[in-house]
C-alpha cells in the first residue's frame, strides 16, 4: 500500500527526444491532488508528447516521473488503472448508444452488474440524458457527447483525469457547464489535467503551465501570471510568452 | 453584392441543418460566421461553394447561381474546407503547384498575393504536407485556396484547434488579403475572433441570428448584466447566486462571473445579499455585454 | 490540357511515393505468376496412386512394382471394387487409380492387347494431367523393354479417364487466367481505392470546388493506371514465356489491343465502384469480393465452366474475365486470328461502354 502523496503528479527533469529533436526539454513540475491543472502551449510545443508519457502510453527518454504514486517506467498498468482520459478527437464510440457506451466502460473497469445499472441510471439522470439513453452517440449534439464522455472518463473514480482539448468546438454555454463539471469532480478529490486553446478557460484553472518549444516557460496561478506579465487576461499572458 | 443567401433551407434525413437563412455580404467585406460545432456552418459554406444544393432558397455568388452556374462559381471562389484537405504525400510546393494548375494558372503569376502567407512556410517547401505542424498546414491550405486569386474566399473554421498565437497571426493575414479587395467569409467557434470581422452573424441550430458589426452587437448596453470578481475565486459564489430569485442566469466568465438579472430592479436584492458574504475582495459592477454574452443570451432564448 | 497533365503528374507522384501501391502494382503480378506457375506445373513427386488389380497375375504385379519404383508415385491402397475409386478420390488419399483388367497377362499376348485404365482426379487439372503423362511414360517404357526380348510383341492399351474435369483444359491455362485476374485486380482495385481515398481524406471536396470537370478527374485518375497495367500485362506475357515456356503463337499486336480493351473495362469498373464506396476499405472489400472472387471462381480460370450448375454458368457469362480468357487462349496458345474472337471482343466492348457510361453518370459533381 502506497501512501497518498500530496503531489499526484511529480515530474523531475523529464526529457523526450525523437531522434535529434527534443520534444520535452527537462520538464520539472508537479500537480497537486485535487487541483485543476491547465497545461497550455502552442501547437507543436510538446504538450501531447508529455501527456502521452504521463498516461503511460510512451516512455520518456530520461527523467523521474511519478503519476498517482507510480513510476512511468515499470508501473504503467497500475497508472492506467488510476487515470481517466478524454480528448476531443476520441471520446465515445459513435456507433454505440449512450447506454452501451457507459456499460462498455464500466465493464472495462470490472464493475459489478448491479453497480453498473444503478450508476448508469444515476449518471444519465444527472446529465439529464435519460430520455435518449438508446440513441446512437453520433446522433446527439457535440456538447452532450462531451459531457457524457467526461462522466464516463471519471466513472471509475480515477485519481487523475486527463482532458485533451475537451471543449473544442463546443458552444459557449455547454463549455461553461463542462467546466463546472470539472470543478465538481475536483471537489470529490479527482485531479484534472486539462489542455485548451480557449484562453478564458485558462482562468478556470487553479494553476497553469505554459509550454514553449518543449520547455515550461511559466507556471503559476492565473492571478499571479497576470500580475507577473502585466496582462489583463490569460490570453495576453499567452501571447506575450508564446510569441517571444 | 458579393454573396446573397435568400431563404436557404437544408435538411439531412432527420436533421434540419439550416432554416430560412438570409445573408448578404458586400464586396471586399470580411464576414464572420460564429457558432458551435453542429450549428450548420459547414453546410452553409458547402452550399456557397456549390458543393451542396439547398432544399429551397437561392444562393448567388457575384450574381452567379451556385446551383445552375456552378462552373462559373467554382472559377471565382477559393474554398478551404473545415478538415485539412491537401495531399499528405505531396510536398508543400507540389501541393501548391497542383492547385495552381488545376485552376489554370501558375504559382509565379499570383505569387505576390500569397507571399506573406507562403514565405512563412517556404523554408519547409520540400517537406511533405502530412509532416507539417497544425499552424503550418493551415497556412499551406490558405495559400492553396488563394493561388488562383479568387474573388471570394470561403474559409470553414480555419482556426479550429489552433493555438492562440497562430490564430492571431492568421487573422492578421486575413486582414491583408482583404486589403487586396477579396471578399472573405470565415467561420469560427472562437467568439474572441469576432472583433476582427467587419460584420458577424451568430448561428445556432441552423438559425442565423443577429447579423451586425461586432461593436454594435456587443453594445446595446444591458442594465441587467453584472460581473462579480473575487480574489478568493468565483466558483464558491456560483451556486449561491443561482439560488437567488432575481438571477436569471449565472455563468463563469474568465476570472469573473457574469450575472444576468431577471429585471434591473432585482439589483438591490442581490447587492444586499452579496454584502452579507463579507468578502472584501468582492467586485460587483454593471458591465457592457461582450459578443459571447450576447450569444449566450440568444442560445438561452432559443431554448425557451 | 495543362490542367489534365497536372492531374496526371500528381497521380504518378502518389503512386511512386507509396511503397504499398508499388509493391501491389509490380510485385504482385510477378509473385503470383511465379507462385501459380510452380505450384501448378512443377515436376511431380510422391503422387498417391491407388491400384485395382483385377487379375493379380505376374505381369500386373510386375507393372505395379515398376510404377512404385519409379520414384514419382507412392501406393495409396489396393482396391477391390469400383466404388472404392470414388471414395479414394473424395477422401483425397489418391490422385490416380490404375486399373488392370481381369486376365491381364493372358490378354497381353493376344492381338487385341491387354488394357490398363488410368483414372485421374482432375479437379486439379494441371497436376492431374502431369501425373497421367508420367504414369503413361513409366508403363510404356516398361512394356517396351519387355518386348525387346520376346518374339510376339505384347501389346498394351492404355485408357485414360478423368474424374470431375473430363475434357481436361490445358496446362497452360493458368497464364491467360492469371492475366485476367491480375489486370482485373490491379485496375479495378487500384482505381476504386485511389478515388475513394480522395473522398476519405477530404481532398475530393477541393477538387469538386475547383473548375475541374468530372471527366478530367476520372481520366486523370485512370490514365496512369492504363499505362502501368499495360506494362503489367506485357510482364506477364514475357514471364510466362521465359519461365514457363508459354508461347505467343498468334499476333502480339492483337494481344496488346485486346489487353488494352480489357484494361479499360476493368478501370471503368473501378471508377464505378468508387462512385458508391465512401471509404477505401469499402472500395477494397467491394473490389476483392465483388470482382476478384467471381473472377477466380466463375471465369473458368480454375473450375471449368461446363461442369458448373446452369445458374452459375449464366453468372459466368457476365464475368468479363471469362471472355478475356477465351480471347487470350486463342491468340496465345492456338494462334487464331481476330476472325475467331470477334464475338468475345464485341462482348467486352459492350461491357466497357456500359461501365463507362454508368460510371460517368453516377459520378457526382457535388458532395452527397
Amino acid at each position: 500500500m502506497t501512501t497518498a502523496p500530496e503531489h499526484i503528479i511529480e515530474v523531475k527533469e523529464m526529457v523526450k527526444k525523437f531522434g535529434s529533436f527534443v520534444a520535452n526539454d527537462r520538464l520539472t513540475f508537479h500537480v497537486e491532488r485535487g487541483e485543476i491543472f491547465g497545461f497550455l502551449g502552442a501547437n507543436g510545443a510538446g504538450k501531447t508528447t508529455a501527456i502521452r508519457i504521463l498516461c503511460g502510453l510512451s516512455y520518456p527518454t530520461s527523467g523521474e516521473i511519478m503519476v498517482a504514486g507510480h513510476n512511468v517506467y515499470n508501473e504503467r498498468e497500475k497508472i492506467k488503472r488510476k487515470i481517466g482520459y478524454m480528448s476531443q478527437k476520441f471520446s465515445l464510440y459513435e456507433d454505440l448508444t449512450l447506454s452501451e457506451n457507459i456499460r462498455l466502460y464500466a465493464g472495462i473497469y470490472r464493475l459489478g452488474r448491479r453497480e453498473i445499472s444503478s450508476r448508469e441510471q444515476q449518471l444519465l439522470k444527472r446529465l439529464d440524458l435519460s430520455h435518449i439513453r438508446n440513441k446512437l452517440i453520433r446522433d446527439i449534439p457535440l456538447g452532450w457527447k462531451q459531457k457524457l464522455a467526461f462522466s464516463v472518463a471519471i466513472f471509475h473514480k480515477p485519481a487523475i483525469v486527463f482532458l485533451d482539448e475537451p471543449t473544442g468546438g463546443v458552444d459557449p454555454i455547454t463549455r461553461r457547464q463542462f467546466w463546472e463539471m470539472i470543478h465538481d469532480a475536483t471537489l470529490e478529490g479527482i485531479t484534472a489535467f486539462v489542455t485548451t486553446h480557449y484562453m478564458d478557460e485558462a482562468e478556470y484553472c487553479d494553476r497553469v503551465s505554459i509550454m514553449v518549444d518543449g520547455r515550461i516557460e511559466a507556471l503559476d496561478t492565473p492571478a499571479s501570471l497576470k500580475q507577473q506579465y502585466e496582462s489583463k487576461n490569460m490570453k495576453e499572458v499567452f501571447l506575450k510568452l508564446a510569441r517571444s | 453584392m458579393s454573396l446573397i443567401l435568400d431563404h436557404i433551407d437544408k435538411s439531412f434525413e432527420t436533421v434540419q441543418a439550416l432554416r430560412q437563412v438570409n445573408l448578404e455580404v458586400q464586396e471586399g467585406e470580411l464576414f464572420g460566421l460564429i457558432g458551435p460545432d453542429g450549428a450548420g456552418k459547414s453546410t452553409l459554406f458547402r452550399i456557397m461553394a456549390s458543393l451542396l444544393i439547398p432544399d429551397s432558397g437561392r444562393c448567388t455568388m457575384l450574381g452567379h447561381d451556385v446551383v445552375k452556374e456552378y462552373r462559373e462559381v467554382r472559377q471565382i471562389i477559393g474554398y478551404m474546407p473545415g478538415r485539412f484537405s491537401l495531399y499528405m504525400d505531396l510536398s508543400v510546393e507540389e501541393n501548391l503547384a497542383f492547385y495552381a494548375r488545376v485552376f489554370g494558372t501558375t504559382v509565379k503569376e499570383n505569387y505576390d498575393l500569397i507571399r506573406d502567407v507562403y514565405d512563412q512556410i517556404a523554408p519547409f517547401r520540400k517537406r511533405l504536407a502530412g509532416k507539417l505542424s497544425g499552424g503550418m498546414k493551415q497556412k499551406l491550405a490558405l495559400s492553396c485556396a488563394l493561388i488562383h486569386r479568387p474573388r471570394v474566399l470561403i474559409l470553414d473554421e480555419p482556426t479550429t484547434g489552433v493555438d492562440a498565437v497562430s490564430r492571431r497571426e492568421f487573422w492578421d493575414m486575413l486582414k491583408k488579403i482583404q486589403g487586396e479587395g477579396i471578399t472573405i467569409v470565415v467561420s469560427t467557434p472562437y467568439m474572441d475572433e469576432a472583433e476582427m470581422c467587419d460584420r458577424v452573424g451568430l448561428i445556432q441550430k441552423g438559425n442565423l441570428m443577429a447579423i451586425s458589426d461586432p461593436a454594435s452587437l456587443a453594445d446595446g448596453s444591458d442594465a441587467r448584466l453584472f460581473s462579480l470578481r473575487s480574489n478568493k475565486g468565483v466558483y464558491a459564489y456560483l451556486d449561491q447566486l443561482r439560488k437567488m430569485e432575481g438571477c436569471r442566469h449565472v455563468w463563469l466568465f474568465g476570472d469573473e462571473l457574469h450575472v444576468t438579472l431577471r429585471s434591473a430592479a432585482d439589483v438591490n436584492q442581490v447587492q444586499s445579499a452579496i454584502r452579507e458574504w463579507a468578502d472584501d475582495s468582492l467586485e460587483w459592477k454593471s458591465i457592457v455585454p461582450t459578443i459571447e454574452d450576447r450569444f449566450m443570451e440568444l442560445l438561452k432564448e432559443e431554448e425557451i | 490540357m495543362n490542367r489534365f497533365l497536372g492531374f496526371v503528374k500528381k497521380e504518378f507522384q502518389h503512386i511512386f511515393r507509396d511503397v504499398r501501391t508499388l509493391v501491389i502494382l509490380f510485385g504482385l503480378p510477378i509473385v503470383m505468376i511465379v507462385l501459380f506457375g510452380y505450384v501448378v506445373t512443377t515436376e511431380i513427386r510422391d503422387v498417391e496412386v491407388g491400384i485395382w488389380d483385377r487379375s493379380m497375375d505376374q505381369a500386373s504385379i510386375r507393372a505395379t512394382q515398376k510404377i512404385f519404383s519409379s520414384g514419382y508415385f507412392v501406393p495409396a491402397g489396393y482396391l477391390e471394387r469400383e466404388e472404392e475409386i470414388g471414395e479414394l478420390f473424395r477422401s483425397g488419399r489418391a490422385k490416380v487409380v490404375v486399373v488392370f483388367e481381369a486376365g491381364f497377362q493372358k490378354h497381353l499376348q493376344t492381338e487385341k492387347g491387354a488394357a490398363i485404365k488410368l483414372i485421374t482426379d482432375a479437379s486439379d487439372a494441371n497436376s492431374a494431367q502431369l501425373a497421367q503423362t508420367y504414369l503413361q511414360g513409366v508403363l510404356m517404357n516398361y512394356f517396351q523393354s519387355l518386348n525387346q526380348n520376346i518374339n510376339v510383341p505384347w501389346s498394351v492399351n492404355l485408357h485414360s479417364r478423368m474424374f470431375y474435369n473430363e475434357e481436361m483444359k490445358g496446362a497452360y491455362m493458368f497464364v491467360p487466367g492469371l492475366m485476367a485476374l491480375i489486370l482485373m485486380l490491379i485496375c479495378a482495385l487500384m482505381t476504386s481505392v485511389t478515388i475513394t481515398r480522395e473522398k476519405e481524406f477530404g481532398t475530393m471536396e477541393l477538387l469538386l470546388a475547383s473548375p475541374l470537370k468530372p471527366r478530367e478527374i476520372i481520366l486523370g485518375k485512370v490514365t496512369p493506371y492504363v499505362l502501368l497495367s499495360f506494362v503489367n500485362a506485357m510482364t506477364i506475357v514475357v514471364l510466362g514465356n521465359l519461365v514457363f515456356h508459354v508461347p505467343v503463337v498468334g499476333s502480339i499486336w492483337l494481344l496488346m489491343l485486346e489487353c488494352m480493351l480489357y484494361i479499360t473495362l476493368a478501370l471503368s469498373l473501378g471508377v464505378l465502384i468508387s462512385t458508391s464506396a465512401k471509404t477505401q476499405q469499402v472500395a477494397m472489400v467491394m473490389s476483392l469480393l465483388g470482382l476478384m472472387l467471381p473472377t477466380i471462381l466463375l471465369s473458368g480460370f480454375i473450375f471449368p465452366i461446363d461442369n458448373m450448375p446452369k445458374v452459375l454458368q449464366w453468372f459466368s457469362a457476365i464475368m468479363p474475365a471469362r471472355w478475356f480468357i477465351v480471347i487470350v487462349k486463342n491468340i496465345m496458345l492456338k494462334g487464331t486470328g481476330f476472325a475467331f474472337i470477334w464475338k468475345e471482343t464485341l462482348i467486352l466492348l459492350g461491357m466497357t461502354l456500359f461501365f463507362i457510361l454508368a460510371a460517368v453518370k453516377r459520378f457526382k459533381i457535388r458532395l452527397q
